[in-house]
């Protein structure tokens, strides 16, 4: 479903992705690895076609993100890391524009609004204006609005970040879940998540994949601690892109 | 359709906030101020509002414009709201028209809410209403030039307070250029070519023709030339910023 071959992005004279090829599966849920600047969320923008690429290419289902931007983009559900949303909207009219820029109307933008509302527990809030939600609902608000339109494939750019320990735990089964149908590519700093969430994943540093395996071949490569292969494949710093 | 689903999201969060309604009200009451203290309304009997009312809108517009509209796109840079927008199935265009067309109906009800000095004239006498209308079209392409300028110049900086200033500079610079006393003072030093140019280039001698009743083909040409390039260069800002 996703399908990545020979990615790279230069900014300036700086290598931020260089020659990254991997691939996810329908049913598959692919965990991103990484220290702070390896290339992770620079790889997920260009997959969601949100940054032109400066080699390589991304397929979607089929469809290339770089000569059909539009058809793939409505393939793709995408979760930004800072999870950005119009803070003068409520919870419900963000998610009704979503799906409204996303193609749906009436009866189906409705239920969609309804259903993304409940998946991610947001009916307490769902009247609420984004600007008075804590982190957490806003988190989980722009969550919501990569659900509506049951994409095929789900880029989520460190969902987990701000969470209470409660709210990680549900996310992570919710991603798992939602892993069954659709092809997911997911960031993370937490370790514990790639065991808790992912069928596979890739630790990437400076641009490059360093590691690529099940969560059990990852653990079994690093003696038995995905932690301890970390620290052996990447560097301890890289500058942000 | 999705230009649609911008317009309508931008004017809801116009309305939401007190924008729109400090626009129309501050506008209001200082047009209306100017034409009855500088612009002497009552003596110089001007039925057709051009030399009272008309003439200080470019003046207000200048300042107020780039006010309502800095944030246009750099809070979309400032709260990433961006990067949301670059992922819908969107046009980019879509989203640019969208905002715009939401502010430009935020400045035509700030002007149609000015109706109390046609009510004035036409109660006073019987004044060209034609010539008000073309008046009043003439100060509705001011504020979509102005609005265009700082679409452009918001699409450059995250922060407001740049776009505001930027765009104030820009909008005061096209105003000056056209406007009599400085036109004036260049005739007094002779050059007729200097005099000429900056006529063309200044906004005010477009729009003295429309409050005149005669909105020329070169008028037209003026602002809408000026608007498309604004709104086709924060295109280009927008998506060279990503690469």
């Amino acid at each position: 479903m996703i399908e990545v071959t020979g990615l790279t992005k230069r900014f300036g004279s700086k290598i931020a992705v260089d020659n990254l090829s991997f691939s996810v599966e329908k049913g598959e849920v692919l965990g991103f690895l990484g220290p702070n600047g390896a290339g992770k969320s620079t790889t997920m923008r260009m997959v969601t076609g949100f940054l032109p690429v400066t080699k390589g290419k991304i397929e979607i289902s089929g469809v290339s993100v770089i000569r059909n931007p539009i058809e793939a983009k409505q393939k793709i559900g995408y979760l930004p890391e800072s999870a950005p949303l119009y803070n003068d909207m409520t919870v419900q009219g963000f998610l009704k524009f979503c799906a409204s820029m996303r193609g749906l109307s009436g009866n189906a933008r409705r239920e969609a609004v309804s259903k993304s509302i409940e998946t991610c527990f947001l009916e307490n809030v769902a009247r609420q204006s984004i600007g008075t939600l804590s982190k957490g609902y806003r988190h989980r608000t722009c969550l919501a609005q990569s659900l509506l339109h049951d994409p095929e494939v789900l880029v989520l750019d460190e969902p987990t970040d701000g969470l209470d320990p409660n709210q990680k735990l549900e996310v992570r089964k919710l991603i798992k879940n939602l892993g069954k149908e659709k092809a997911i590519l997911f960031s993370t700093h937490i370790l514990e998540e790639v065991s808790a969430a992912c069928t596979r994943a890739v630790i990437v540093d400076k641009g490059s994949i360093v590691a690529d395996g099940t969560p059990e071949q990852l653990s079994k490569e690093g003696g038995g601690s995905l932690y301890d292969l970390f620290h052996k494949v990447t560097s301890f710093e890289t500058p942000a892109a | 359709m999705n230009t649609w689903t911008i317009f309508k999201r931008e004017l809801t969060s116009y309305f939401t906030q007190p924008t729109a309604y400090a626009i129309a009200i501050i506008f209001g009451l200082l047009s209306t101020l100017l034409a009855f203290t500088i612009g002497g309304f009552w003596n110089i009997a001007d039925a057709s509002l051009h030399g009272s009312f008309f003439r200080f809108h470019p003046l207000l517009l200048m300042i107020l414009v780039p006010a309502v509209s800095m944030r246009q796109w750099s809070d979309e840079h400032s709260t990433n709201t961006i990067e949301l927008l670059g992922t819908f199935p969107v046009n980019l265009r879509s989203a640019i028209w969208g905002k715009f067309l939401a502010s430009a109906l935020i400045w035509a009800l700030a002007l149609g809410l000015t109706f109390p000095m046609v009510v004035a004239v036409n109660h006073l006498g019987s004044p060209d209403n034609w010539t008000i209308f073309s008046g009043y079209l003439g100060s509705f392409f001011v504020c979509l030039t102005f609005l265009a300028i700082t679409t452009l110049v918001s699409s450059f900086t995250r922060d407001q307070v740049v776009a505001l200033i930027a765009s104030v500079a820009i909008c005061c610079i096209l105003t000056i250029l056209g406007w009599e006393p400085v036109i004036n003072e260049i005739r007094r030093s002779g050059s007729d070519t200097a005099v000429e140019t900056m006529t063309r280039l200044g906004i005010y001698s477009h729009f003295f023709e429309a409050t005149l009743g005669k909105i020329s083909f070169t008028s037209l040409l003026y602002f809408i030339g000026l608007i498309i390039t604004c709104l086709f260069g924060t295109s280009m800002v927008l998506k060279s910023q990503r690469s």
